[in-house]
């Protein structure tokens, strides 16, 4: 049963800021007013210019439950108009108006009754809002079987490495698609239903299937797994944009 | 730029109706197609958004954002079925 926590607009102050990855930062924002949130939400980050201009941009949430602070995982866009700002220039201690908890559709409970498997695939930074899942069920005694495909460029590019490493209740496979480490497996290469069908769980066992990340990953993983015989409506994705 | 889906206005629907309808359901006044809005397929432009039915690709909604108002035409859609709390 989703919560009816109501969206609103919020200050919040950067507590944190690290790198994440080669391109990417996380952000951990205090959020006095914050009402919690479900792992999968976002918010919408607001800036105004001085002149007044104002833009607005989604991110995931890559935290979840009742705590005020927030933590988000921000890749930049090259040429975006708010990416960079917060991947470069945003310092800590400085406030942003953020919009949220957003996300009913695309979100994972620990106490949801439906105990099929779950299978997460994310692509690039579309892994944030499956690690805030990944995460809530880690932190959960009992839930359902979880998995998570990742793919993603190179080593350098892998969002909460150290997190997925640790997880012990999730199986996490990741998929390099320029670079792979040294002594992998695998040679780097793109997904493919044929991985797909390798490293995800079978329709057999009728998983519940989120699929997040730039919208092209985001169309292929999906009619991909309707492909190898998953029911489209076990399915639910998060189309990013961009083509990266 | 590549389209997305219902789950990008989220916040732009949370704004005008102070619930969250990314899980309502929607019926496509064009074919009768039901799914939750986050299935639909969105287009962001400078302008606003346009929501398209994944069926029949009929318009189900266009949000125009002007600087005095945030117009709404949800003509496209039949009914939209809101999850009670």
């Amino acid at each position: 049963m989703i919560s009816p926590v109501r969206a609103g607009w919020h200050v919040g102050r950067v507590a944190r800021k690290s790198r994440e990855t080669d391109t990417a930062v996380r952000l951990t924002l205090d959020v006095p007013t914050w009402p919690g949130n479900l792992a999968g939400s976002h918010i919408d980050v607001r800036l105004t210019a001085p002149d007044g201009y104002q833009a607005t941009r989604s991110y995931s949430i890559a935290s979840s439950g009742s705590s005020s602070q927030v933590s988000l995982a921000v890749d930049e866009v090259v040429d975006g108009e708010v990416s960079p700002f917060l991947v470069h220039d945003l310092a800590v201690g400085e406030q942003v108006e953020v919009h949220g908890p957003l996300g009913r559709f695309f979100v994972w409970t620990p106490d949801d009754p439906d105990t099929s498997p779950v299978q997460l695939i994310g692509g690039g930074s579309g892994v944030v809002p499956l690690f805030a899942m990944a995460s809530a069920r880690e932190r959960s005694e009992y839930g359902a079987d979880f998995r998570l495909l990742y793919s993603v460029r190179s080593p350098s590019s892998v969002f909460f490495e150290k997190e997925l490493a640790a997880l012990e209740k999730v199986g996490v496979d990741i998929i390099y698609t320029r670079e792979a480490p040294a002594g992998s497996e695998r040679a780097p290469g793109r997904m493919s239903r044929a991985l797909l069908a390798e490293t995800t769980v079978p329709p057999s066992l009728g998983p519940r299937i989120f699929v997040s990340g730039p919208t092209s990953f985001v169309e292929a993983a999906t009619s991909w797994m309707v492909d190898l015989g998953h029911d489209p409506a076990k399915i639910r994705a998060e189309r990013f944009g961009g083509s990266r | 730029m590549s389209h997305l889906d219902g789950n990008a206005l989220a916040g732009t629907f949370a704004d005008l109706f102070t619930v969250e309808i990314t899980d309502a359901w929607g019926t496509c006044a064009s074919c009768g197609h039901r799914a939750e809005l986050a299935r639909a397929r969105v287009s962001v432009t400078g302008m606003g958004a346009v929501m398209q039915c994944t069926e029949c690709d009929a318009v189900l909604a266009v949000i125009v954002d002007t600087v005095k108002n945030t117009v709404l035409n949800l003509s496209g859609l039949a009914s939209i079925a809101v999850v009670k709390a």
